[in-house]
């Protein structure tokens, strides 16, 4: 394989700037195969691909490019989760690439994740290039977004191609532009071989597909393979790029090249994101840099609704662990939801993207506790404890001291809203490091923040406080030594412990108060008074009372009426039988739920 | 509890007219001209035939005309209503003949005519003596209007009248109802009973979506029920007794129709909409107009049909609205098996609570039951 002819790339943008309609249209205006490819016939592998049913939906696209110098130019599209709590994820797909296309819309010009996402390339030493998207929108600025990016990123931008992704335009100059601005790779065929893993799925055929950047030497089938990190040793099965829905074997993957190998590898566990794949009988003298185990930093209870849906949860759970390998889950007991599951996530939005996929996807009503961070606890005997779950939190007096993790955040905001969201960040126990006006009334604030302040209701109050104009991004910065102290909830007297969570000592009255005034609002009147407190270490700092019950009853109840009214009766009791009972109090699920989400502004 | 006897029957006649639908009202009535009207007599007596001649089994121990306002109806609308009824069903020599008016449709006229035809208890929608008060209901009356009623009835002699009463009301105070209650007591000897209802906020009215927008100024929850407790002691005061949630009578004149539904008894409906009950199955007449006048005798659809413990759950649920209760005898003679047995558990919890009073043969709500009827009924569905 001619290494000038290829070229390795992803898109990096900030969300919503087109970076995905941008992909289709670079798939589409490419072809599939080459020309010689296609006298070889691959079509019928493909064939067979198609009737066992394979589909991809990959991280990676392999097309064809006939470019205006009349060669024929493989690209490598490969795809970055655009979000923060993949960043890891990230960087071992940008370090497959040699380039990178930084989309940016005309209209909004540069963002929190626009800079986020540039920066990783450019530390991955990708030669980025700018392409300024939906300049047919009536309030396109391209002349503006150019001089940003020219002053804020510090990259060339005049020439960089006007496009509409949505609309087709100017998407010649992009292809070209990958072909003339982004370098081809490296690598020598012969040395040892060394592939970088940056993705791998799980298919119930194939076993584990490993998706792979050759940087050195050469697989094929029959080579006897060994992940470095983790030691697992098999025998290529296949090897092959992908099609656009489709893997396409071939005989071997040599330097440069980009695509997946199989090897009857059983779980996604063997194959981690970031580890280096070499031959087993002849390695390389080191793994390729950069390789991190992935540990989830965000914690939560996951319960079914209906407990006799225990199993049908964890069997799901096991389903999305299999192509999920970041997912972490364990039995957990609950005195009020019962059974359930201690799950760790990448980050928020992987947690909600996991919660959606057990209800859509598994047909599951769950109900969840409040995300956790994992805080350090520092014991007096000098042992050091991860805890992810607040009901596991030691006794005080066995306690020298805590640690939180700290991230780095970075806003992006227009000048009217700095104000409020420093208030905000504030608020949430925001250290200021510096606010920089990256253009005329537009400022970047970078904050440090403690991940458990934003990983409740953050990005709403954020979004709340700047109209929906504010950006976000963080990357976590490690742990810091806090006060912090858990707060219980009892309700009649009885700890709730799927209530009680860890918060800073400070924040812990606001917190415990917001908290019992949204579960009075929950819970539903009983025979009796049912008192709601919020306690720190057996000390109560806030209390609601739900008053008992004096009047339910039907005024009316006729001939007409009597079919009507015990359905509404029946509804009732059916309403209560979801209920999760604590003592003598009935609790709607919702109560859990709600407490997820304390509103700022109420 | 009031001896029922299950081989007596109860016929429900229902008219979904009236002048203007008020803003509470969730029943199934509107305006209409003069020609539905008398298209609609004509298919409900047809229908009257038909259960007369093919379903009703058993002579019938009351007759109930509601609403609706079939007072809205000329009086010779009603006697051929009327005129059907004795035609072709059995009534009892002492049945209880009711018809429902609204005080702003009533005339001496239409009384005598009620009268004449065998009518002999006239139930009366007052809702409120206070003209501020009526107006917030969108009621179409005064109470003068109310008061020339009364007379009118008198001097046709009827001597069994009902009014309807309202507490809970948008800007009711307890003083202002309780002027209502005593107004009422005092007006005339031939009020025998007295229901008054607790609003009930219904979804698909006006008031419901008032009450979404926050523009119904509802008494709270404590001013409510110091309501409730005051019309049970303000009518006692006056002779009348309470016998049911929101019924109260002088003795001897608890409406015998509504306490059939109640008990058990069976019934049969004419009309739009209307149901019935019998054979252990409940039927609903259709809702829609055309389809009934086309055809007024087709089949009700059946809504239910009760097995042995859904007859039990209602006994309990219907039964624990009065306040004699339910009849542990009663319960046993029925079905054959022992209410401990059946429920022994979920009375002893009531008990135990003070929802439920256990005295002689009757299980019955506590005064505090009363308040929390649902929570206790819930139990037993």
């Amino acid at each position: 394989m001619d290494k000038s002819l290829i070229r390795n790339f992803c898109i990096v943008a900030h969300i919503d700037h087109g970076k995905s309609t941008l992909a289709d249209r670079i798939i589409e205006k490419t072809g599939l195969l080459t020309a010689r490819e296609m006298q070889e016939q691959v079509l019928d592998n493909m064939e067979l691909e198609r009737e066992r049913g394979i589909t991809i939906k990959s991280q990676a696209v392999r097309t064809v490019y006939k470019a205006n110098d009349g060669k024929e130019y493989i690209f490598n599209l490969i795809d970055t989760p655009g979000h923060v709590d993949f960043n890891y994820e990230v960087s071992r797909s940008l370090a497959a690439c040699d380039g990178a296309i930084l989309v940016v819309d005309a209209a909004q010009g540069v963002e929190a994740q626009t800079l986020a996402n540039v920066y990783l390339a450019l530390d991955h030493n990708l030669d980025v290039f700018p392409v300024i998207n939906k300049i047919d929108l009536p309030s396109a600025e391209p002349q503006r977004v150019k001089d940003e990016i020219e002053d804020v990123i510090g990259i060339e931008a005049q020439d960089a191609p006007l496009i509409s992704a949505k609309n087709g335009i100017g998407i010649e100059d992009v292809l070209e532009a990958v072909v003339n601005k982004i370098p081809a790779p490296k690598g020598d065929d012969n040395a040892p071989l060394s592939a970088l893993i940056f993705d791998s799925i799980y298919d119930s055929y194939k076993g584990v597909i490993v998706f792979v950047r050759v940087m050195d030497g050469t697989v094929k089938k029959g080579t006897r393979i060994k992940m470095m990190a983790t030691g697992a040793c098999e025998e290529v099965v296949e090897v092959g790029y992908f099609g656009a829905g489709r893997f396409i074997p071939c005989d071997e993957l040599t330097a440069g090249m980009v695509g997946y190998i199989t090897a009857s590898i059983k779980t996604l566990s063997e194959t981690e994101v970031g580890d280096t794949v070499t031959e087993a009988d002849n390695p390389c003298a080191a793994p390729l840099p950069g390789y991190k185990k992935v540990q989830p930093v965000v914690y939560c209870g996951v319960y079914p609704a209906d407990s006799a849906k225990y199993e049908d949860l964890k069997e799901a759970l096991e389903k999305l662990q299999l192509n999920d390998a970041s997912l972490f889950f364990e039995p957990e007991t609950s005195l009020a939801l019962g059974f359930g599951f201690r799950c760790g996530f990448l980050g928020l939005l992987h947690l909600d993207i996991i919660q959606e996929r057990l209800e859509r996807e598994y047909d599951l009503d769950l109900v969840t506790t409040a995300p956790s961070v994992v805080y350090k606890v520092h014991k007096t005997d000098g042992t050091v404890i991860d805890l992810t779950n607040p009901s596991n939190l030691p006794d005080p007096s066995e306690i020298e001291f805590m640690e939180e993790p700290i991230v780095n955040a970075e806003i992006m905001v227009t000048k009217d809203f700095v104000g409020s969201i420093m208030e905000l960040c504030q608020q949430r126990r925001g250290r200021y490091v510096s606010m920089e006006y990256i253009e005329a009334g537009r400022a970047l604030l970078k904050y440090e923040l403690p991940l458990n302040e934003i990983i409740y209701d953050f990005f709403d109050a954020l979004k709340s406080r700047s109209r929906g104009y504010a950006s976000f991004d963080y990357d976590l910065k490690g742990y810091e030594k806090s006060s912090l102290v858990k707060l219980d909830i009892l309700i009649n007297k009885e700890q709730v412990d799927a209530l009680s969570f860890i918060v800073h000592s400070e924040s812990a009255y606001e917190r415990g108060r917001r908290m019992c005034e949204k579960l009075k609002d929950e819970i539903p009147r009983h025979l009796f008074e049912i008192p709601i407190q919020a306690c720190v270490g057996g000390r109560v700092i806030a209390r609601e009372t739900v008053r008992a019950m004096r009047k339910d009853v039907l005024a009316k109840c006729y001939g007409g009426d009597i079919t009507r009214k015990k359905k509404l009766l029946e509804k009732q009791k059916e309403g209560k039988k979801r209920m999760r009972q604590v003592g003598s109090v009935e609790i709607p699920q919702s109560a859990f739920m709600s407490v997820l989400k304390l509103d700022d502004d109420n | 509890m009031m001896t029922t006897d299950l081989t007596k029957s109860e016929l429900y006649i229902h008219i979904p007219f009236c002048v203007k639908k008020c803003l509470y009202c969730d029943f199934l009535s509107f305006p209409a001209d003069e020609k539905t009207k008398e298209r609609y007599i004509e298919a409900l007596c047809d229908e009257l035939m038909y259960i007369g001649c093919e379903r009703a089994e058993n002579p019938l121990r009351s007759v109930f005309i509601g609403g609706g306002t079939p007072s809205v109806l000329s009086a010779e609308h009603i006697v051929r209503v009327m005129d059907t009824v004795k035609e072709r069903f059995t009534l009892e020599e002492d049945a209880e003949i009711t018809i429902e008016c609204n005080p702003g449709t009533l005339e001496e006229e239409k009384l005598k005519a009620y009268k004449e035809c065998g009518i002999n208890r006239l139930s009366l929608g007052l809702q409120s003596s206070h003209e501020k008060e009526l107006k917030t209901l969108g009621r179409i009356h005064t109470y003068e209007d109310f008061v020339s009623c009364i007379r009118m009835a008198e001097n046709a002699d009827f001597d069994n009248i009902n009014v309807d009463l309202m507490s809970g009301l948008p800007g009711q105070t307890a003083s202002s109802f309780e002027e209502t209650l005593r107004k009422v007591c005092t007006l005339s000897d031939c009020i025998k009973h007295i229901s008054a209802y607790s609003l009930i906020v219904e979804e698909e009215t006006p008031f419901g979506q008032m009450y979404e927008d926050g523009q119904l100024n509802l008494p709270d929850e404590d001013e409510d029920r110091e309501m409730y407790h005051m019309t049970t002691r303000i009518l006692s005061e006056y002779g009348f007794e309470r016998y049911e949630i929101s019924n109260y009578a002088r003795p001897g004149f608890e409406c015998r129709h509504n306490i059939g539904y109640w008990t058990g008894v069976d019934y049969y409906a004419a009309g739009l909409d209307a149901a019935s009950f019998y054979g252990h199955c409940r039927y609903s007449n259709t809702p829609d107009m055309e389809e009934y006048l086309k055809d007024p005798i087709s089949a009700p659809s059946l809504i239910e049909k009760l097995d042995q413990s859904g007859l039990m759950s209602e006994y309990m649920i219907l039964g624990l609205r009065l306040t004699s209760g339910v009849s542990v005898s009663g319960f046993e003679k029925r079905f054959k098996t022992g209410i401990f047995d059946v429920y022994g558990k979920e009375i002893d919890r009531f008990i135990q609570d003070g929802l439920l009073d256990h005295a002689g043969d009757n299980i019955k709500l506590s005064e505090k039951g009363l308040d929390l009827a649902n929570f206790v009924m819930r139990a037993f569905i």
